[in-house]
């Protein structure tokens, strides 16, 4: 593909535009989702399935007035739900669908998308501050403590795959996993490493990734039962509505890295026909599977969050890091 | 068994007094009651039949002395159930009730009851040994304007914070 | 740039949890003294909804309060009724025929499972899982459409008269209360599986929020909140009323005094419930349901009355001061709840504020029956 400032332009707008229907379409399929786990219909009135809700909601949010509260700080609080959804849209452009379905390929991919993660909390930061309301202080520094402790595992959990792979490139670290399920990073007995632990390293990524999302069972952020509505209370309008898009954005980013970094990305199991399609079907079935947690399980506490985040998680994934070193030295 | 125990605690009390065994109104028939003008109950201990009044024990004792009775009973471990009042409206009496009773199977339930004058509603709190009689003696404050003496937050509970009307009083006109 | 809120690091800020706030489910509010994330102090205000029954209940006649009870607590109101018409009729001396009695008995129990599926749900959303909450309500649904084809409503029942009841129920209901029953212990199974194995639901409970005995006497504690701090108390076995004594069920308690004890005494008590339905539609007697002779006028006489039920939430006394009238002298509720809120104030300092919610929902607070 020749790099014209033509095709970057199309490129980037068909991320958003991907970021920005995934986002609408997840509350939908979220509320779906919900309703059948609770054995209820969900919202099937608009359209069929009710598939025009989620733009006759988006609708509704902006036709109401953003309130802004008295004595919050004003810039902040308006620029805290841009700061939520922006990162999550950004990320989309180095992300290989498949071969050719790429914005952007950068050769230090991972590390672009994890910078625009770290993006993220400053959001939920700012919005807790800025509110000037207590419960949403409360929840943004929950969310911030969550936030950093949960980045560390997740960071040394990729380097361990880009170890393997000997790239940041996500193109590169695709292409390595090339081939079978047995290639993938995932149970990789074909792979360059060998090693029987990245299981369990796949499970401390996605483990991160509901954290780093502030999904239940760790959404301590936004706690409804106890803050409220956490770092979005005051929030009304489209603040709200950009808040929760963004929310689910960062699912699909999370999903994403995950399907690339451990799942083969667009590859097929069997090692027949790949192509976007499975890059699609791995990654819906994640969100799925996030969507599926969510309402199963109910909210643990903040010091058991942070303790299973330093106790558990950091040392087991600094073990698989040196682990993983030393069989690529041995391989 | 437990009822005997805390009747002879109660009954010193009350040291002049016999235990009563049933109430004197209810012995004499109606037309009797009628004839003469009701007189408010003399203090002292009576023992209740539980099958009627639900109750076992039923004290009647100073409003001085309810402390040291709500005493007795703290030590042989009743639990506290509520305190109520009761507005005699015709003695020129206000009447607060405890009721207490027992978590064992040793069944024993306790009425303590003090009155005291109208106009001058003044009751030994009991918060320093039921901490939950707080609440209780609040509500009853609410609602009948009783002042219990050495209350930590005597302050309206279920009533607005600005109430001073007593609505359970006999007198009072919504 | 400062910040809107403005704190030293050793200082307080106070948090006001309610009167609008989703954990309190209701009108509640506790002003809470926080340190960070931790409640220095606590102090509830209850009284948004006092609508002073006890005023009502003088001003009306007896028949006419009757409604008034199932109004205290939505969730569990024929317990209320019960134990109001249990004083009326010892002070009147008004004979219950027995039929009436079991089917009483019945009617409280289905309604007690109704109240401590509400609460079930209510709770894990309190914890943050959602789904059980409707898992409940469906299963809450049955036990509504059985008792509102008997008593004509779905939630504030005023099904039970002095001396007996409103409306007979018929073979229609034993027979779809028959069928609930082996229904509810396959929910009831499947909630143990999906709630009370969850890990993360056990960590939130267990050693949260710890009520020693003692605490529990000092401010007269009952229902699941004394029976989980290991006092075996129920007033349907401490003080028999009613047809309870003919029944075989058992008093479940637990002897860790935290929430997750609290949760359990609930769950057993559904599984108790449903045995005590179970043999009161087996030994379910013929006859009237209200007795023949009864006074056209209900006066008490004179005198002070007192009666005791156990309702879903506890303890629910009912003193009855009669001065011979048509209406009551003094009508005194004690509310269960009342006392077992009250607790929470000394209780929860030190807690963590998700923790103290934790245990707010395990005290299983109906409002309206709080504020009266």
């Amino acid at each position: 593909m020749r790099l014209t400032l033509f095709n970057v332009v199309v490129a980037v707008i068909i991320a958003i535009a991907f970021a920005a229907v995934n986002a609408a379409y997840l509350v939908w399929a979220e509320r779906r989702g919900a309703a059948r786990i609770q054995r209820r219909p969900g919202p099937n009135i608009n359209g069929p399935f009710g598939l025009l809700q989620p733009p006759l909601d988006g609708i509704k949010l902006m036709a109401k007035q953003l309130t802004i509260p008295g004595g919050a700080d004003k810039i902040l609080f308006i620029a805290a739900p841009v700061l939520a959804m922006f990162p999550a849209i950004m990320s989309f452009v180095t992300i290989p669908f498949s071969e050719n379905i790429v914005a952007k390929n950068m050769n230090v991919g991972v590390l672009m998308i994890f910078a625009f993660a770290a993006l993220g909390s400053t959001s939920l930061l700012f919005a807790g501050w800025s509110s000037r309301n207590k419960y949403a202080m409360m929840a943004s520094i929950r969310a911030v403590s969550q936030t950093v402790a949960y980045e560390i595992p997740m960071l040394i959990t990729t380097i361990t795959v880009v170890m393997i792979a000997g790239s940041m490139d996500l193109m590169e670290i695709v292409h390595q996993q090339s081939g079978s399920i047995l290639s993938w990073n995932i149970f990789p007995l074909f792979g360059r490493s060998h090693n029987i632990l990245m299981p369990m390293s796949f499970l401390i990524f996605f483990t991160c990734t509901l954290a780093e999302t502030n999904r239940a069972p760790f959404d301590l952020g936004e706690a409804e039962s106890e803050l409220v509505a956490g770092f979005h209370t005051e929030y009304g309008s489209m603040g709200f509505g950009l808040f929760f898009m963004g929310e689910y954005a960062n699912i699909v980013i999370g999903s994403c890295m995950t399907t690339i970094l451990f799942l083969g990305g667009w590859g097929c199991p069997f090692g027949l026909f790949p192509g976007v399609w499975w890059f699609i079907i791995k990654l819906y079935l994640l969100i799925a599977t996030f969507i599926w947690i969510r309402w199963t399980f109910p909210r643990t506490t903040i010091y058991g969050l942070l303790n299973l985040s330093w106790k558990i998680l950091i040392p087991l994934s600094l073990f698989n890091l040196l682990f993983t070193a030393g069989l690529l030295k041995v391989f | 068994m437990i009822c005997e125990e805390t009747k002879r605690a109660l009954q010193k009390l009350f040291p002049a007094d016999e235990v009563i065994a049933e109430t004197p109104e209810e012995a004499v028939d109606d037309s009797e009651k009628k004839a003469k003008k009701p007189v408010p109950r003399a203090n002292g201990l009576l023992e209740r039949d539980y099958a009627v009044h639900g109750y076992h024990l039923d004290a009647q004792v100073a409003a001085d002395q309810v402390v040291e009775a709500v005493g007795i009973l703290d030590k042989a471990d009743f639990f506290i159930e509520s305190i109520t009042g009761v507005d005699w409206i015709k003695d020129n009496q206000l009447e607060v009730i405890y009721d207490f009773s027992r978590y064992d199977f040793d069944l024993c339930r306790v009425v303590i009851r003090t009155r005291v004058d109208r106009n001058n509603p003044e009751v030994p709190t009991i918060t320093e040994i039921y901490a939950g009689a707080n609440w209780h003696e609040r509500e009853t404050h609410d609602f009948f304007g009783i002042k219990f003496i050495g209350h930590p937050h005597l302050i309206p509970l279920l009533l607005p914070e600005d109430a001073d009307f007593h609505p359970l009083l006999k007198d009072y006109k919504a | 740039m400062s910040s809107p809120i403005q704190l030293k690091p050793d200082e307080t800020f106070i948090l006001n949890v309610g009167p609008q706030h989703p954990a309190t489910h209701g009108v509640l509010r506790v002003k809470m003294e926080m340190n960070g994330e931790y409640i220095v102090n606590a102090e509830t205000v209850i009284g948004y909804i006092h609508r002073m029954h006890e005023k009502m209940g003088e001003l009306k006649t007896y028949p006419q309060f009757l409604m008034n009870l199932s109004r205290m607590d939505y969730l569990g109101a024929l317990g209320y009724s019960h134990g109001h018409v249990l004083v009326v009729e010892k002070a009147s001396g008004i004979e219950v025929p027995e039929r009436a009695e079991y089917i009483r008995a019945i009617m409280v129990e289905l309604n007690r499972i109704a109240s401590h599926l509400f609460w079930f749900g209510a709770f894990v959303m309190d914890l943050g899982g959602f789904s059980p909450l409707m898992y409940a309500l469906q299963d809450r649904e049955h036990i509504l459409d059985m008792l509102e084809a008997v008593t004509g409503s779905r939630l504030t029942y005023c099904y039970f008269r002095y001396g007996g009841l409103y409306n007979d129920v018929d073979d229609q209901f034993v027979a779809s209360a028959r069928k609930f029953i082996p229904r509810m212990r396959k929910s009831l199974k499947k909630y143990h599986k999906l709630v009370t194995g969850n890990v993360i639901f056990r960590k939130r409970l267990e050693g949260i929020a710890p009520l020693s005995k003692e605490t529990c006497r000092k401010y007269g504690a009952s229902s699941a909140v004394a029976r989980g701090s290991g006092i075996n108390f129920d007033v349907r076995k401490n003080e028999p009323y009613s047809v309870y004594p003919e029944f075989d069920f058992d008093i479940p308690v637990y002897h860790e005094c935290d929430s997750l004890a609290r949760y359990n005494v609930r769950m057993d008590e559904i599984e108790q419930s449903l045995r005590i339905i179970e043999q009161g539609l087996d030994k379910l007697p013929g006859g009237p349901i209200m007795p023949e002779k009864k006074p056209k006028i209900i006066k008490p006489p004179e005198g002070d009355y007192y009666q005791a039920v156990e309702t879903a939430r506890g303890s629910f006394g009912v003193r009855l001061v009669s001065d011979g009238g048509k209406t009551p002298y003094r009508l005194k509720l004690r509310s269960p709840t009342y006392s077992n809120m009250h607790l929470f104030d000394e209780s929860c300092r030190g807690m963590l504020i998700m923790d103290a919610l934790a245990f707010m929902g395990s005290l299983d607070l109906v409002i309206p029956e709080i504020d009266r």
